[in-house]
């Protein structure tokens, strides 16, 4: 028995050496598993409590095209959220559960959903900055060694792609228009660049999770790895659409190569993923009262499902 | 808790066009056959991906599991007869 | 085409696109609010398809008034202006109210569209022939959830049958006409509505026997208002909101 597990922890380490996957049949360590999940799931909630900021504009969207893309956009995200929920699920833990988790705040989300959709430039600043952070994320996520997650993040970045473009396409049309249109645009840029930051989490050398899920191929490159990927393409894109980025220090290194910036706010990113940023509640107790005020929903297809079940049993007895 | 039911799982499989093979798209939770088609269709092909859909329950499904990796795929490794490129064929034969 | 078939046909055509629009627009509400994630798709699915039926039927009514664009008739008219059937403006309510204004929307547009593709007028009957796929959809979602709720749980069964009964004086407004579309009917563009009447109504009869609801009686009062420009109080705070960015700031573009 001990034989057989060191050997397959052998081959798990083997698999991992060489790039393959691991597949949810696989013997896993047991960490590998719970790192799994905790991420795979707080992706997935992110999806899904993402659906609120932007939903709210909805209604409120200033053309009958723009409105399309961005129900279309919303509609995505929610797809998303449930094929990560898939991947997740293939780990042996229940959606139920991981709903639970969501409610009781075992598991979080990212914390940039919980700051507000004030005006509708914030659109066009969540679709090119923080879906764009995503995305950078996302592309480095497509070769995590587990096989589910990394089919969910190839499907996830091919349909993510119109995301971010659809949010550039918004803020240069603002750019381009009245002074009041720039202006919004402006302050949208204000308030979602350092937030969008902060999506990559803490630095590597503050950061809880990052040796084991590197070791482990579950994540491909560090938090600030791919932060500066995300600032270094970020910055001219900026540029063209006229914005003023908030950071003084943000300046072109030439020795390294990369765009030197200045520094994040820590202290407000703890207290957001605290449970202290100007939405946490709203957006949680959004989901509980929709997930509650629902739930006699659920329970009716359940019964009529049953039902149905038990007469085709009868037909097929008699 | 029973308001928590989010439905049994099923496994949907997808076939791109006509005379193609389907092939596994992801999941989707439903409470019956009806409900697993239509959030089927609504989820996996939202970008016209498919022609026609395959939704299964996820607890039908047999699966070989990897202890078993060498006595059900290795078998066919030295099979090698099987494969087309086996035979040597004079080159001036067409049509084969 | 003289002047007077020609404003009849905008008439028909905007109310075609408004019941579309403000459908669409109650059903993007659900959107983040759905009662499980599936159905939260399932739902802005069809509210993307009611928004794609309303940029045809506008962009038809901007060519047949010379250069208006799609986004006129959506952000520059006024609540009065808006001929939407009553039906589709009403709140959401709980989700059995909403699917019963799905059913009954679903049957007339399926009976509306069948007819609308015999229109003597190509784009009409254009769109029709698109718009029934989406609707033949719309209609098998709504009838399977119809059977559902009205055959699930004591609860559901009791809320979707107190939405059948609170929606149904609202379902006559749909079948509302006007004198000027009536000149359409005789020149084989639009179908005659009022006719459509019956065969709602055995249909809707059948599902809501199978779902083991009970059909609301016929003589119910029928509240009319739609084609009068008498609308429920909810269209202006839908207006309001979806107008308030263009409104505020006037002679944009977005």
């Amino acid at each position: 028995m001990e034989n057989n597990t060191v050997n397959f922890e052998n081959v798990f380490n083997d698999k991992i050496g060489k790039n393959e996957y691991i597949e949810p049949k696989d013997w896993m360590p047991e960490k590998y598993r719970k790192t799994l999940i905790r991420q795979i799931s707080q992706h997935a909630h992110s999806e899904v409590i993402g659906m609120q900021p932007e939903g709210n504009w909805i209604t409120r969207a200033p053309s009958l095209r723009r409105k399309a893309i961005l129900l279309a956009k919303i509609q995505d995200e929610g797809g998303h959220g449930l094929y990560l929920y898939s991947a997740c699920e293939t780990l042996g833990i229940s959606r139920e559960e991981l709903i639970r988790q969501l409610h009781t705040g075992a598991a979080k989300y990212s914390s940039i959903f919980n700051y507000p959709a004030l005006n509708w430039a914030d659109i066009g600043a969540i679709g090119w900055l923080v879906d764009g952070a995503a995305i950078v994320n996302q592309v480095s996520l497509q070769r995590t060694s587990y096989g589910p997650y990394s089919r969910a993040m190839v499907r996830i970045c091919k349909e993510e792609s119109f995301h971010q473009r659809q949010g550039y396409e918004l803020l240069l049309e603002l750019c381009r228009g009245s002074k009041e249109q720039k202006a919004m645009a402006q302050d949208a840029m204000n308030r979602w660049w350092w937030p969008s930051l902060m999506m990559f989490g803490p630095h590597d050398a503050d950061s809880a999770h990052s040796a084991d899920s590197i070791k482990w191929k579950i994540k491909r490159e560090t938090n600030d790895e791919l932060r500066q990927k995300f600032i270094d393409k970020t910055v001219a894109q900026a540029e063209f659409l006229g914005l003023t980025i908030p950071d003084p220090d943000l300046k072109w290194n030439e020795a390294r190569g990369h765009y030197d910036f200045g520094k994040i706010d820590w202290e407000e990113f703890n207290n957001v993923i605290k449970g202290n940023g100007p939405c946490n509640k709203q957006r949680l107790e959004h989901h509980v009262k929709v997930h509650n005020e629902n739930a006699w929903v659920r329970e009716a297809a359940n019964a009529y499902a049953a039902k149905k079940a038990k007469a085709a049993k009868g037909a097929l007895v008699a | 808790m029973s308001n928590d039911n989010q439905f049994p799982l099923w496994e949907v499989f997808v076939q791109a066009k006509s005379g193609t093979p389907y092939k596994h798209a992801g999941s989707v939770h439903a409470a019956d056959k009806e409900m697993a088609l239509m959030n089927a269709r609504d989820l996996y092909s939202r970008r016209n991906e498919g022609t026609a859909i395959w939704v299964v329950p996820a607890s039908a499904i047999v699966a070989s599991s990897p202890e078993e990796i060498g006595s059900f795929f290795e078998p066919s490794n030295d099979k090698a007869y099987r494969h087309p490129t086996f035979y040597e064929i004079p080159a001036e034969v067409k049509h084969i | 085409m003289s002047n007077n078939s020609n404003a009849a046909l905008l008439e028909f055509v905007l109310r075609l696109g408004d019941n579309n629009l403000i459908l669409g627009h109650r059903l993007s509400e659900w959107c983040s609010n759905g009662p499980f994630l599936e159905e939260d798709i399932a739902l802005s699915n069809i509210a993307l398809d009611y928004l794609g039926q309303t940029r045809i039927l506008y962009t038809y009514a901007g060519t047949l008034e010379g250069g208006k664009t799609e986004d006129f008739y959506a952000y520059e008219r006024f609540e009065h202006e808006f001929t939407n059937a009553l039906i589709t403006e009403l709140p959401n309510g709980d989700y059995a109210h909403s699917i019963a204004r799905q059913l009954y929307y679903s049957v007339f547009a399926d009976l509306l569209l069948t007819e609308l593709m015999k229109s003597k007028d190509a784009t009409l009957s254009g769109y029709a022939a698109k718009a029934i796929k989406e609707t033949a959809y719309h209609l098998r979602h709504a009838t399977d959830w119809t059977l559902r709720l009205g055959d699930g749980t004591e609860e559901s069964h009791q809320r979707m049958q107190k939405a059948i009964d609170d929606l149904f004086m609202y379902t006559g407004d749909m079948f509302a006409t006007t004198e000027k579309e009536k000149s359409l009917v005789a020149a084989g563009i639009a179908p005659d509505v009022p006719a459509l009447k019956a065969a709602w109504t055995k249909k809707v009869e059948s599902v809501l026997k199978e779902a083991t609801l009970t059909m609301p009686d016929a003589a119910t009062w029928q509240m009319q208002g739609s084609r009068t420009n008498r609308h429920t109080e909810h269209i202006g705070y839908i207006i309001a909101e979806m107008q308030y960015v263009t409104r505020a700031y006037p002679g944009n573009k977005w």
